[in-house]
């Protein structure tokens, strides 16, 4: 492993409308490793994503991916950068209105002046890898949610990226779809030799596959550790995450007036 | 959809949209039997010109040679001066005589010109001496209205 | 009481500024498309597709609108003319009605609801499902792959749309004044020729649906990329489009009319 970190995440904050969404986040990810980012919904984890991919630019702080600050770019350098990079999205986010074969070699045919045999090849591989050589002629719309995915899956290794990201690989997935995904992720990322960042709140699936796991609670980093650390981990937040307990650090009740004014406040405007 | 079925359709669209326009130009706007542009300037001056309006039809035996290009007010000699852009294939002699005449009885009014003898032809820019204003139907009825009031008495 | 009228006054003005912000937004949005139509027009595959989608599939509408128009036109404007007795003249009132006012008007509004709403709606769902994220990931920029052609097949399409309904309707005209009630046929096509004139009449007529065609195309990919990437948000977007792009259709349609036709 080398030294130099692919991705170096340093005490970015990150507000949106004057609500603080990430503060101080700190990470490090290298080549090679599968890292997840875990916590419970809407804490901040696709919008970490989105700034490492450079759709959203952070208030302070700093993404940088091989030595490049990603919201110092200019729009070609953050292209160039995205050229390099992979992305699965929480449901595939194929192209409706095009073949299975026309989705995977999307990226081919905008950013590279390969002739069509080459793609034609190249295309059949991406999908042999995901064990989908036999769809390729049929459309978005004929394939089950699983399958979609691992197409999507394809068509994000398409220009064999340094840096894989994943938003929900495993949400809405039957039980066998969600080991397949769960096994290409791991073996896609060792395969091409890049490192993989999974967002996700599926802990049993993604400890099996995952180097390093990093909790986010209200934007901000509450654990971290390999995953064994995490499993015997006993900190409150990291264990009631693990065990899904309803109640705990994560409280159950949103925020809100104390039960007994608010009753009496509603009966009151009643009349 | 394959792309060749697609090129064909489209092609297709573009073609009869393209052979609307040209039906709408040549049939329906006549663009065939327009004017093909060159036109040269003529004055003339009115002391009435009814209800003569720009782009009027300036016409010489029935036939369009010309439009009128603008009208204004000379505040010198209280009369209208007409401006008309004549088909530059057109010469008309110096003695044209231009009549405001109106098509059928309600129809709209245009420049006549009733050609004379003269073997010199009018220039660019030149005014027609001889004018004749419009016919105001007005005065006309009034004026008939009057004379059939009198000759009854006249009769008698 | 005092609070409730500032409440509303603020509420007024928080409307306003909204409005004017999203406009200002819309014509950012109309220049990064023809910042971005480079690959549109390089790649004119990508222009043609598109014009398949809005300009062929909505050739039935248009036709046959047209051509009821244009019998409709013959019917009334006989039955109006020859208490006159001047029905000869048919041939004028239908072709200028088109060619002026109701072909490049009626073809923009069928135009609006039959493309301009497709148009929001595929960018809105495009939007909803992140294809558009997911192609801005893999370095395209929408804007130039999606937006951009769309737009340019709009522009394309609608003036050859609204000549076709325009011929259409003369032929319709045609078919009921001189075929079914026996208005003289040469007296029909000479009155019409005599008084339609190519520049002032026909150039104009292309113009205002050349105007509409940009101001549909433009309202359709800016409501569609605009829209809330829910269900609500993109039924609400594609329901705009069409409010919108009909009410600016009219109103643009005025203004044209009011230069184009002035003094004469």
């Amino acid at each position: 492993m080398s030294a130099e970190p692919l991705v170096k995440i340093s005490n970015l904050n990150f507000t949106y409308d004057r609500r603080p969404v990430l503060t101080g986040i700190n990470m490090e990810i290298h080549r090679g490793q599968v890292v997840a980012i875990m916590g419970s919904s809407g804490c901040g984890k696709t919008t970490t994503m989105r700034l490492i991919g450079g759709q959203l630019k952070p208030t302070s702080g700093s993404v940088s991916i091989g030595g490049q600050v990603v919201h110092e770019l200019d729009d070609e350098g953050l292209y160039a950068l995205r050229r390099r990079m992979g992305m699965l999205f929480q449901f595939g986010a194929l192209f409706t209105d095009m073949s299975v074969y026309d989705n995977v070699a999307f990226q081919m045919r905008e950013h590279t002046g390969l002739p069509d045999e080459l793609i034609h090849d190249l295309v059949l591989m991406k999908l042999h890898a995901v064990g989908l050589r036999g769809v390729h002629h049929l459309m978005p719309s004929e394939l089950s949610g699983g399958m979609a995915r691992r197409v999507a899956l394809a068509r994000a290794i398409a220009l064999d990226p340094m840096l894989m990201m994943y938003d929900e690989p495993f949400a809405g997935l039957d039980p066998i779809s969600l080991s397949v995904v769960g096994q290409l992720i791991r073996t896609l990322n060792d395969a091409l030799g890049a490192c993989s960042i999974v967002v996700t709140h599926d802990v049993q699936e993604s400890l099996k596959i995952v180097d390093y796991v990093y909790f986010v609670s209200e934007g901000k980093i509450v654990a971290e550790g390999t995953a064994d650390e995490i499993r015997k981990s006993t900190a409150p937040y990291v264990h009631q995450f693990i065990w899904g307990e309803a109640d705990g650090p994560v409280p159950f009740h949103y925020p809100a007036p104390p039960y007994g004014d608010a009753m009496l406040q509603e009966v009151s405007r009643a009349r | 959809m394959n792309r060749a079925m697609l090129d064909l359709w489209v092609g297709f669209f573009v073609a009869i949209g393209l052979v609307a326009l040209g039906f709408l130009a040549m049939k329906v706007g006549n663009l065939s039997g327009a004017s093909s542009g060159e036109t040269y300037a003529l004055y003339a001056k009115f002391d009435n010109i009814g209800g003569l309006k720009p782009r009027g039809a300036v016409k010489s035996a029935g036939v369009v040679v010309g439009r009128v290009a603008d009208i204004k007010f000379d505040p010198e000699n209280y009369v209208a001066q007409v401006t008309m852009q004549i088909d530059a294939r057109y010469k008309f002699p110096r003695d044209t005589f231009a009549t405001i005449n109106t098509s059928g009885l309600l129809g709209e009014q245009y420049v006549g010109f009733e050609v004379g003898g003269d073997t010199e032809m009018l220039k660019t820019g030149d005014t027609i001496k001889k004018t004749q204003s419009a016919v105001v139907l007005e005065k006309l009825i009034s004026q008939f209205m009057f004379n059939k009031a009198a000759e009854p008495s006249a009769a008698k | 009481m005092l609070d409730s009228i500032l409440g509303s006054i603020r509420g007024l003005g928080r409307r306003v500024t909204d409005r004017i912000w999203r406009l200002g937004f819309a014509s950012r949005f109309f220049i990064a498309i023809f910042l971005h139509s480079g690959t549109a027009l390089r790649r004119f595959s990508l222009t043609i597709r598109e014009i398949y989608f809005t300009g062929v599939l909505s050739l039935i509408i248009i036709l046959v609108s047209g051509l009821f128009v244009g019998m409709v036109l013959g019917l009334q404007g006989y039955d109006t003319l020859q208490r006159y007795g001047s029905s000869e003249a048919l041939g004028i009132l239908v072709a200028l009605s088109l060619v002026r006012e109701l072909g490049p008007v009626v073809a923009a509004l069928l135009f609006a609801s039959r493309a301009g709403s497709a148009i929001t709606a595929e960018i809105g769902l495009m939007k909803a499902t992140e294809q558009l994220s997911a192609m801005e990931m893999m370095a395209v920029n929408p804007i130039a792959r999606v937006v951009a052609p769309r737009f340019w097949a709009g522009v394309i399409s609608m003036p050859l749309l609204a000549a076709l309904f325009s011929a259409l309707g003369v032929f319709g005209g045609y078919l009921v004044g001189v075929q079914l009630i026996g208005v003289d046929e040469g007296s029909f096509w000479s009155q019409m020729q005599a008084s339609v004139d190519f520049r002032q009449d026909i150039v104009n007529g292309v113009i205002k649906s050349f105007v509409f065609g940009v101001i549909v195309s433009w309202i359709a990919v800016f409501e569609g990329y605009d829209a809330d990437p829910t269900a609500e948000g993109v039924s609400g977007a594609t329901t705009r489009t069409v409010v919108t792009s009909s009410l600016a259709i009219l109103a643009a349609d005025f203004v044209l009319t009011a230069f184009m036709f002035r003094g004469i």
